[in-house]
């Protein structure tokens, strides 16, 4: 019996997106690229998704593009909007994204910063990060010590991966087009997608980025959504699909997956926050009152209804996820390097947790397949995995 | 019994664990990583952490990895180089078994409620009570040197107790390299043509230990003193990397005699040479703190076979403990043993019984 309890790593394909992929995994195999007719039904299925996709942003088609996931989005948002010639009056000096961003943003700004990649001009523009608070909310005071007129990008999510802390992004736009007028402003919208309204949250953004997998979707496909006057360059050459910024044959049934995704998780969104979000508060509820030394990593109400992000004092995560697994319960202790191997959470510590409390934190996700006996079935063997390792 | 078997992707533990699996015990991997540097040539490599995946998965098996680099840092790294800056010479893989592989390792093992932690070494654990020359023991576990002499790892397991023995498998530790590499073979096993793994596992060979210890210690000229004439015969640009014994690089070139490293001096910058009449020592002085027995303690006064490296030649002597001086006084005299390196014990009865260990002072 696995009790799946690690959506916000990946979610299972809905029902309804297999069977809205199964026409293009068989006979309409076309290339969407191409003159004659199998190519024209891709193309209009390709064209589809991608008004479905438009209408569940609340954005224009064309401003919708295909990528292979977050973290290609997330590297054309900001490499793109950087290599390309966007309005700026004076030098640009800097870029700023805040100090919890997923490492697909994160990385790239370092890279950014370090003179790599399609930086502007001869001087690498400086890097620059915003302080969040214990919640993992972006503190405003000190986003604006780091907006300045010469800065170019700016980068906050619209809700975080390990600890599902929601941004208030509309706060963050506002002080960003005051105090940096000339900015590009980005968001990593893949994590909140699934719960949050995605036209209202993208509505005075410049640049997003969302990925089909986290919604029920197929692994593999995403978008960058590029709102009208904003330039973006390629970041790699080719037969100039997706009007020239992402070359590579069309992943067509990939988008259509997506789409329905999309359109699913948008529509029954309310609905299934409500549930989720019932099932989350039982599960650390209950977890709270029968394993002593608990403690939550952010603020509830600020948080997607699918994450539970906890920490267990005197408990090694590593430890705990490997018991869990025995039992069956799939959950996640944070981010993994390219061996598997666990790292330290730099999500935690620029929360101010420190090195010791941050060894017991482990993170559940649930998501729309999720049950409440699943829930139940997991509580049944959380307290004696940790008493196990306590004693 | 279920049994958590460390898997470095190497060809012995992988055999390790595919051998346990057809005994019928229930069998879990688990790869350790160690360190976040540039090496690529040890147990943490991503590579490594592939090739034991992939094994786990052929067998079937579940497998984890855990990230052990911040105790790895701190009971192997620093250690290590904190030795070298006083002209130490340490081991750091016996380290790594005393605090990681049989420390953590084992301790989570069991915590995870796993019955014993199996390894790939080349050693024996036997449980018979069968008398040993002068050691007896009685149904508790003892320690042996692999089948495979040339491969034989007891030497870095020597300082393994009764404790960790009894929850620890060695399932290859009857077979030879060659039978081990044709288990893999047959079961068609990825790692069955890998390389044995070589020297210090964080230390990459392209850079070396000097690139490694300059990165973190500062390094120092010295002067080459004869301990005879008191003349300085050379100069050596990195004092901390000298090893007693040492021969390679100590300036005999100038004047055609052979010279070995005697003492290495970090305060006075100085290194003692001496020709092979003046490197020999008659007994070996140990750190008291760091004698450890695999069972009980032996006698002041008995006769022991002790080896002073991985590989080397065990040599006879006269074990000497108490509390103010720790010394075997060795039946023939050798060439000198560098501060820092472990001595392991073997009974004189049975050389392949190992007793204990120490480190040399």
């Amino acid at each position: 019996m696995i009790i799946y309890m690690d959506y916000a790593s990946t979610s299972p394909l809905r029902p309804e997106v297999v069977e809205a992929m199964a026409p293009f995994n068989g006979d309409n195999f076309g290339n969407a690229s191409g003159g004659h007719r199998v190519s024209r039904y891709a193309k209009k299925a390709l064209e589809d998704a991608r008004d479905s996709i438009a209408e569940s942003c609340g954005v224009e088609s064309g401003e919708v593009f295909f990528t292979s996931g977050g973290t290609e989005s997330d590297n054309i948002a900001v490499l793109g909007t950087l290599g390309a010639e966007n309005k700026r009056r004076g030098e640009p000096t800097a870029v700023v994204c805040s100090a919890v961003e997923h490492p697909a943003v994160f990385e790239t700004f370092r890279s950014v910063g370090a003179g790599r990649g399609l930086s502007v001009g001869s001087v690498a523009p400086q890097t620059r990060l915003a302080a969040v608070d214990g919640s993992g909310v972006v503190d405003l005071g000190s986003l604006e010590e780091v907006l300045d007129q010469g800065v170019v990008l700016v980068s906050v999510m619209l809700a975080n991966n390990e600890t599902g802390t929601i941004q208030p992004l509309s706060s963050i736009v506002d002080l960003v087009r005051r105090l940096a007028p000339d900015a590009v402003f980005h968001t990593d919208a893949v994590q909140g997608a699934c719960y949050l309204d995605l036209a209202s949250a993208l509505s005075d953004v410049d640049v997003a980025s969302i990925s089909a997998h986290k919604l029920g979707g197929p692994k593999g496909v995403g978008a960058v959504v590029v709102r009208k006057g904003i330039n973006v360059a390629p970041l790699f050459h080719g037969g100039g699909q997706e009007r020239g910024l992402r070359s590579g044959t069309s992943n067509v049934a990939g988008a259509v997956g997506f789409a329905s995704a999309l359109s699913i998780s948008q529509s029954v969104r309310e609905s299934e926050s409500t549930r989720v979000g019932l099932l989350r508060d039982r599960l650390v509820d209950e977890i709270k009152s029968s394993v002593p030394g608990v403690t939550e990593s952010s603020d509830r109400s600020k948080v997607l209804p699918g994450h539970a992000h906890v920490r267990f004092q005197s408990v090694d995560r590593e430890e705990l996820v490997v018991l869990l697994d025995q039992a069956g319960v799939c959950v996640s202790a944070g981010s993994a390097c390219s061996s598997g191997a666990l790292e330290p959470s730099r999500v935690l510590t620029a929360m101010g947790v420190d090195k010791e409390d941050a060894r017991g934190a482990i993170r559940f996700s649930l998501g729309h397949m999720t049950t409440a006996e699943d829930v139940e079935r997991a509580l049944a063997v959380i307290p004696e995995a940790v008493g196990r390792l306590r004693a | 019994m279920r049994v958590l078997v460390a898997m470095s992707g190497g060809v012995d533990s992988s055999v390790a664990a595919a051998r346990l699996l057809k005994e019928g015990h229930e069998v879990v991997g688990a790869t350790l990583k160690l360190w976040g540097g540039p090496s690529d040539s040890g147990c943490c490599s991503v590579g490594d952490v592939e090739d034991a995946r992939r094994v786990a998965q052929q067998l079937g098996i579940d497998h984890h990895v855990f990230n052990m680099t911040a105790e790895f840092d701190e009971s192997v790294v620093s250690p290590y180089v904190t030795a070298h800056a006083v002209g130490k010479t340490p081991n750091p893989c016996i380290e790594c078994n005393r605090s990681i592989k049989f420390g953590s390792l084992l301790t989570r093992t069991i915590r995870l409620g796993f019955d014993a932690l199996a390894t790939g070494h080349h050693a024996r654990i036997a449980t018979r009570a069968v008398s040993h020359g002068t050691t007896r023991s009685s149904g508790s576990p003892r320690l042996l040197r692999g089948v495979d002499i040339d491969k034989d790892q007891s030497y870095v397991l020597s300082m393994l107790d009764q404790d960790q023995l009894s929850r620890v498998l060695l399932p290859i530790g009857e077979m030879t390299k060659t039978q081990v590499r044709s288990y893999a073979t047959d079961l068609g096993l990825r790692t069955a043509g890998k390389p044995d793994s070589q020297d210090v596992c964080f230390i990459s060979g392209d850079h070396g230990r000097k690139e490694f210890l300059s990165d973190r210690i500062p390094l120092h000229e010295a002067e080459l003193l004869d301990v005879g004439s008191r003349e300085v015969v050379g100069h050596v640009q990195e004092l901390e990397l000298v090893t007693v014994g040492q021969r390679k690089g100590m300036g005999h070139s100038r004047d055609g005699r052979r010279r070995y490293v005697l003492r290495v001096d970090v305060p006075l910058k100085q290194v003692i040479v001496g020709g092979p009449a003046e490197a020999q020592i008659d007994r070996l002085t140990l750190d008291g703190s760091t004698v450890c027995w695999v069972s009980d303690a032996l006698p002041s006064g008995s006769r022991v076979f002790v080896q002073v490296s991985a590989h080397g030649r065990p040599a006879c002597g006269t074990f000497e403990g108490d509390d103010l001086l720790t010394v075997v006084t060795l039946d023939r005299p050798q060439r000198p043993v560098a501060p820092g390196q472990t001595v392991a014990f073997y009974d004189i009865g049975d050389p392949d019984l190992v007793l204990g260990s120490a480190i040399a002072t």
